[in-house]
């Protein structure tokens, strides 16, 4: 059951908003509304739900209404039309007493310019909300200064607003809100006002907190980067409508129209985007092969290297054309040529984290879920194709034994230029025997070091082919 | 045209607007002249009821907590000045005469500022009146405030709070009004009734206009007791009026350089509390 159901909500602004509202029903534009009744639509009919113990991000650029969508959520603004359930109770329906009760209990706000009192110290500012449920002194002092602790100004307890940084100043914002203990909280661009650094802790802040809180928090941004960032989903709103609500993921992967799309289009991917995006079928062979099978197994696919895998498909390494080479020659197992030490990450890996690995990596890296079962692997290609917004979603979902290699390391043509240029690097430094690459976490420290000389050469001789 | 329109009679009007007013209401005006007459009484019997060496200490006191020791020093040659000049006994009746008009001026002024700043409509009927307050020369309402409280210090109260209440209404209007919107909103989101966003958020918030407003009412109101001593209000302007009567200029002087003094004495006071414990 959700906490928050949000039901057709609508704000019409002017004079006599009813008069707007059959023309809202009939689909019309806030701009052809204008035209006709002089009215402005706020909020067009939105309608989401919001599950207990979630981060809930409203997006949109200024003047699509998000600010007033929240302020319909507590009736900072009376929405015009609609329902708003908190706990299956509609706050649209209550009288004056109901509201202050539901505002005082459940909904904590922070504002984007704090709207922290200036005559209140900053203990007074937290102990506010507390103060006007007539709590006495002694019992809402210590959960002032315990909301004060737990964002982190102890000590702060006696100077006034005007004293703090602008990210102080917010941070009392968040302790006001979170000593009444609320369900929920409402977020209005709580961090645009705060210069970018400070911006990017107070969102890995305000994620640690819910990590251990798990509040409903509604969140409203015009930020995307912050939007994909905090948010578990996301509503992305254009003059007063919902355009589209999903996760970070879906919303980048699947915008739902040319307006989400062109929203999306400058986002930072990689921070959004983990391997399980980007990643490949992997070209794999099982132990009981033999040498000879698995140079025409690579001939075939036109594959430099291959995974190998048990039967549960359990990664046991990686076998190089050259060592195949050897071992054929030798007469050698294919085990006793294999590679352990191999790079390998989680499907949730961010694609930011990976561009070292996968650059420095003469072989493709290898995304393992539980028990090590080798779900595919990541070449530069396809970290490069999820950057450019090309991102394989049938991965997984539709084995075909016979992938080739072209496919394997993203080369399929025409798909991004970088490619093709990335490839002839990766299988050069795979020929090179000297390149050995540990990242494995058994890895010791003499391996790291290795690592690191390693990197430098894979990463020289990746130039030259440039 | 006077004989196409004739003369609206609006002195017939008002005289008897007055009169229905003084047979119906008289209780109402023997009441209001009871309360002022003995506030006046009460104010006048705490000041001069004091050793002039206590009161002098007082303000001098109170001058300093003001201000700096300059403001203190001021107070404290002034004020001897007038006990000098013998102007002390006028003096402080003429203090409980402003003080009384002050009080009564915040008493009513405050909640009428709060009201029409929480509704438009109110503030525009308020308005209107006020600028008629200020404008309409005071000896205009002098003469029916002698018809329902006779002659004394009683009209002579009243005609000073007509005139030094507006702007104590309208900065308490005007504070209130400035508060910023996201600490209303922050006020209401968390939850609080309209009479704790008065108290908590509003009132603390527009202190110092509220106060600007209290100290300009204090300075009109002291500014009337000239006119206010024609109606017998007892004070310096009463040494004033005399004066002027009997074209002495020396006296005239003096009894004024003594209401300077108290002018500057309760401006800066009531300045400074306006300005404290803001951080």
């Amino acid at each position: 059951m959700p906490k928050i159901k949000v039901e057709q909500l609508t704000k019409v602004f002017g004079r006599q908003p009813q008069r707007a509202l059959p023309l809202v029903k009939q689909g019309k534009t806030k701009q052809e509304i204008l035209k006709e009744t002089g009215l402005t639509v706020g909020v067009n009919q939105a309608s989401f739900e919001v599950e207990a113990g979630e981060i809930f991000v409203i997006m949109g650029l200024s003047g699509s209404g998000k600010s007033t969508l929240v302020r319909l959520l507590n009736r900072l603004i009376e929405p015009t039309e609609g329902k708003v359930l908190i706990d299956h109770a509609d706050i649209v329906q209550m009288n004056e007493q109901q509201l202050q009760e539901v505002r005082r209990k459940k909904l904590g706000m922070v504002f984007q310019k704090f709207a922290l009192f200036p005559h209140r110290t900053v203990l007074e500012n937290v102990e506010f909300g507390l103060e006007i449920q007539n709590i006495p002194k002694s019992e809402r002092e210590p959960k002032a200064r315990e909301a004060l602790s737990l964002v982190g100004l102890a000590g702060w307890e006696d100077s006034y607003p005007d004293q703090l940084s602008g990210g102080m100043q917010q941070r009392v914002g968040l302790a006001r809100a979170l000593a009444n203990d609320p369900d929920v909280l409402l977020m209005d661009e709580a961090f645009s006002a705060l210069d970018p650094l400070i911006r990017k802790d107070m969102q890995d802040e305000l994620l640690e907190l819910q990590a251990t809180m798990q509040k409903t928090i509604i969140f409203i941004t015009h930020d995307l980067d912050e939007a994909l960032k905090i948010g578990d989903r996301i509503a992305l709103m254009k003059d007063g409508t919902i355009v589209q609500i999903g996760t970070p993921e879906e919303i980048l992967t699947n915008p739902a129209n040319e307006y989400v799309e062109k929203f999306v289009e400058d986002v930072d991917r990689s921070k959004v985007l983990s391997a399980e995006h980007v990643m490949k079928r992997a070209q794999t062979i099982t132990l009981d092969k033999g040498p000879r099978v698995a140079l025409q197994l690579m001939r075939d696919s036109g594959v430099s290297s291959l995974y190998v895998v048990d039967r549960k498909k359990t990664l046991l390494g990686v076998v190089t054309a050259d060592a195949v080479n050897t071992a054929k020659q030798e007469s050698l197992t294919l085990e006793s040529v294999m590679r352990k030490e191999i790079p390998t990450v989680s499907p949730k890996t961010l694609l930011h984290e990976l561009f070292d690995l996968v650059a420095f990596s003469d072989i493709p890296v290898a995304v393992v879920g539980e028990q090590n079962r080798l779900l595919g692997v990541v070449v530069k290609g396809s970290v490069l194709g999820g950057l450019a917004g090309k991102v394989n979603p049938e991965v997984g979902s539709t084995p075909h034994a016979d992938q080739t290699a072209a496919a394997m390391e993203g080369a399929n043509s025409g798909e991004n230029a970088g490619t093709n240029a990335m490839n002839p690097a990766s299988l050069n430094a795979s020929a090179n025997t000297r390149v050995n690459i540990g990242v494995n976490k058994s890895e010791n420290k003499q391996a790291a070091a290795d690592v690191k000389t390693d990197e430098e050469h894979a990463f020289a001789e990746e130039r030259q082919v440039k | 045209m006077g004989e196409l329109f004739p003369k609206l009679p609006v002195d017939r009007w008002i005289e008897n607007v007055v009169d229905f007013l003084d047979d119906h209401l008289g209780i109402v005006f023997d009441m209001i002249t009871t309360v002022i007459g003995g506030l006046v009484d009460l104010f006048a019997l705490l000041f001069s009821g004091l050793p002039s060496w206590l009161l002098i200490i007082v303000l001098v006191l109170l001058a300093y907590r003001a201000g700096k020791w300059p403001i203190a020093l001021f107070s404290f040659i002034g004020l001897l000045l007038i006990e000098n000049l013998g102007y002390w006994e006028h003096a402080m009746d003429t203090l409980a005469l402003v003080m009384t008009a002050g009080l009564i001026s915040v008493i009513i002024g405050i909640p009428v500022g709060i009201w029409c700043a929480r509704t438009d409509s109110v503030r525009n009927v308020v308005t209107p009146v006020l600028d008629f307050m200020q404008t309409m020369p005071a000896f205009v309402y002098l003469i029916p405030a002698i018809f329902f409280f006779g002659l004394g210090k009683v009209p002579g109260v009243i005609a000073s709070v007509i005139f030094a209440m507006p702007p104590t209404i309208r900065l308490t209007n005007l504070g209130i009004r400035q508060v910023p919107a996201e600490l209303i909103e922050a006020s209401d989101a968390f939850g609080s009734t309209a009479w704790q966003k008065l108290v908590k958020v509003q009132m603390p918030l527009a202190r110092p206009t509220v106060m600007a407003g209290i100290n300009q009412s204090i300075m009109l109101a002291l500014s009337m007791v000239v006119i206010a001593s024609m109606i017998g209000a007892k004070g310096l302007g009463a040494d004033v009026y005399r004066a002027v009567t009997q074209i002495k200029i020396g006296a005239g002087f003096e009894a004024g350089l003594a209401i300077v003094i108290m002018a500057i004495l309760l401006d800066r006071i009531t300045q400074s509390m306006g300005k404290k414990k803001n951080a």
